[in-house]
């Protein structure tokens, strides 16, 4: 099953189990179901529950928060990820500061989902990863799909935690196939790691023996995994890759034996340089684990550019296996 | 007119309404004194002269209508309320606090009652709530307070054209005092705020009256038609700011600033106008200052959770 599916099924089982769920956004209703066909056949089964929008992102988010505090969850669609910048206020001062603001908890479930991210040659405005944008806000949960994750389990983790979460959906992932039975591919197997916040952990054979931990999103995932493969069959270096479903609140404890049984660590993500999600991973690896890292982690992410549309432009911008291959490399010399 | 006004002002209300006019007036007032006193942290904005507006809408409002206020909403609160111990216990991070100091004077959050300090922000926000009471409570509605100087946001814009669209029971009223911050109205609002109303197929009401009878009689079924799926309906009341934005930040001339003390529904001389007045007028004073005395002694507030 692809991405996509597994994502589009696991919406209409939430809104399946639970009337009170919402979807808004732009262009949702059948036949179109969405720009990326995420939201296809809700609006059909569940007209009710599924509501298309005007253009209006910081509106739509805004509304949304109001379902959620009135009592009702809600599941908004940016069509792009890169026009959240325009709900940024709904998301940054409202929902997520309402959970605590008014001086004692209050719920509101509600998930932003935003399709990211480049490799489709849709220039620079539709094709960034703004992640770090929102790391380190108080109250706002971050979390990336991966195609190792149960997508209806997901969805139904971050409506329990009752404060506005996003979920960043690399739009290459959708027509990738989701991994099942702890098998990536011929060489690596996986496994998750439920008391580190349902972290997936791939590795080959065992997971306790490797040379480098790579740690990196969901979307970075089929990259991770070429980069390991090269690794492996060209300089027989073995890596652990370890792929968060939470990008923040991020707690490096529960993993530090895995990056301590190492010393190398490469934190890898699409994300341009500067300010970024790896910076803060790397932050606390180095404050948990400093003089039992053979050097400092290795920042890999996309260049301090806009993202060009032209495909051989574009590549040269955005991260690749190859960096991922000479990050660790750098990491073991 | 303005004669008249200050008759039926003193004549006509009811007890419950001078006194809670009367009640907003003295709490505001000794808000400004405390921040003279270096007792108040950060700033407040308060509504003098604009007291008449939340005081009118009160009993058109029910228990499961929500109100969505802004940074001036101290008399929205104590209109809804008439809890000057909680608010002010907010506003001075004292035990008792509604949200136990931590969103202080523009932050406030009690059942269905929300400010918020981002102007244009509630907007979506309250009309995202009343799409759920629309489907969820039928009869009930969202209502909203913005100032004149909100209609700058594209926030508002948004919210009217899904709530006209959904048909939402969402009911904005924008006090319209002249002036945003120190911005007056004509330097930043191009046409009225009805043409944009009306724009977006919304029902509109412009309101010059200061009369709290003749408000809510006009009010009244419009309101009900909003509750009954009629759609948004936007309110303009043409009010008068008399003190300063926030604390001291008054930029207006003096001949503003007398021009909006022409327009207050406090008679200066209040207390020799009736005999009623004066007592009540007394009466509030006298009770604020308790209120006022007693939040001073508490311990400082704990935030919960
Ligand atoms: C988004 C945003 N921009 C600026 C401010 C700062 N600010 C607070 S009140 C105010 C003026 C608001 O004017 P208006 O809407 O007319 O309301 P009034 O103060 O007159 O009641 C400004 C600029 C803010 N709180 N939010």
């Amino acid at each position: 099953m692809r991405v996509a599916e597994s994502l589009n099924r696991a919406l209409h089982e939430v809104l399946a189990d639970d009337s009170s769920v919402r979807v808004l956004g732009e262009d949702l209703l059948d036949p179109y179901g969405g720009a990326f066909k995420i939201t296809k056949g809700l609006s059909s089964r569940f007209p009710g529950q599924v509501l298309a929008t005007p253009i209006s992102e910081n509106g739509i988010v805004g509304v949304a928060g109001g379902l959620a505090l009135a009592g009702g969850k809600a599941i908004v669609e940016i069509m792009f990820s890169d026009f959240v910048t325009l709900a940024f206020d709904q998301i940054v001062n409202f929902a997520s500061k309402s959970v605590s603001m008014y001086g004692r908890p209050l719920r509101l479930p509600l998930i932003v989902r935003c399709p990211s991210g480049g490799g489709r040659g849709y220039g620079p405005t539709h094709s960034q990863s703004l992640q770090k944008h929102f790391i380190g806000v108080p109250g706002l949960a971050v979390y990336e799909v991966s195609p190792f994750d149960d997508h209806r389990e997901l969805f139904g983790e971050m409506l329990a935690r009752g404060e506005p979460c996003l979920l960043f959906e690399d739009k290459i992932l959708y027509t990738r196939q989701i991994f099942e039975d702890g098998i990536a591919d011929d060489l690596f197997r996986y496994d998750v790691l439920p008391q580190a916040g349902q972290v997936t952990r791939v590795y080959l054979e065992d997971p306790e023996q490797a040379d480098c931990v790579i740690i990196a999103p969901g979307g970075m995932a089929h990259r991770a995994l070429a980069a390991m493969r090269t690794l492996l069959l060209e300089r027989e270096i073995t890596c652990l890759l370890l792929v968060p479903r939470r990008l923040y609140p991020f707690d490096v404890a529960p993993l530090s034996p895995l990056l301590e049984r190492t010393g190398a660590v490469a934190v890898a993500e699409e994300s341009t340089a500067g300010g970024t999600w790896g910076a803060e991973v790397a932050q606390q690896v180095h404050s948990r684990l400093w003089g039992r890292l053979r050097r400092p982690v290795s920042l890999v992410h996309s260049a301090a550019s806009v993202i060009p549309a032209a495909a051989h432009l574009e590549r040269d911008v955005l991260v690749q296996d190859t960096a991922i291959v000479r990050a660790v490399q750098e990491l073991l010399p | 007119m303005q004669e008249g006004l200050l008759e039926k002002i003193t004549e006509d209300l009811s007890d419950d309404d001078l006194g809670l006019l009367l009640l907003i007036r003295h709490f505001e007032r000794k808000l400004l004194d405390l921040f003279g006193q270096g007792l108040v942290q950060g700033t407040t904005h308060t509504c003098l002269g604009q007291e008449y507006v939340p005081v009118a809408l009160a009993p058109l409002l029910g228990e499961r209508d929500f109100v969505f206020s802004n940074h001036r909403g101290h008399g929205h609160y104590l209109a809804r309320f008439r809890d000057p111990y909680g608010l002010l216990a907010e506003i001075l991070g004292r035990e008792g606090a509604v949200c136990g100091g931590v969103g202080g004077s523009q932050h406030i959050l009690s059942g269905r009652y929300l400010s918020t300090g981002i102007q244009g922000e509630s907007l979506p926000v309250a009309a995202g709530v009343a799409l759920h009471l629309r489907d969820a409570e039928p009869g009930a509605l969202a209502l909203a307070y913005v100032g004149d100087g909100t209609w700058g946001q594209g926030a508002v814009y948004e919210a009217l054209n899904m709530a006209a669209l959904w048909r939402l029971p969402l009911v904005v009223v924008t006090e319209n005092n002249g002036i945003a911050q120190t911005t007056p109205t004509s330097a930043q609002m191009a046409g009225t705020i009805g043409d944009r109303a009306r724009a977006f197929g919304c029902r509109f009401l412009h309101v010059g009256s200061r009369d709290i009878g003749e408000i809510r009689d006009g009010l009244r079924p419009l309101f009900e038609r909003t509750r009954e799926g009629a759609g948004p309906l936007v309110v303009e009341f043409a009010t008068h700011r008399l003190g300063p934005h926030s604390k001291g930040d008054d930029t207006r001339t003096a001949e503003e600033i007398r021009r909006a003390r022409d327009h207050d529904w406090y008679p200066r001389e209040g207390a020799t106008v009736s005999p009623r007045f004066a007592r009540m007028d007394a009466e509030a004073r006298a009770f604020v200052e308790v209120v006022a005395g007693e939040v001073l002694g508490r311990p400082l507030s704990a935030r919960e959770g």
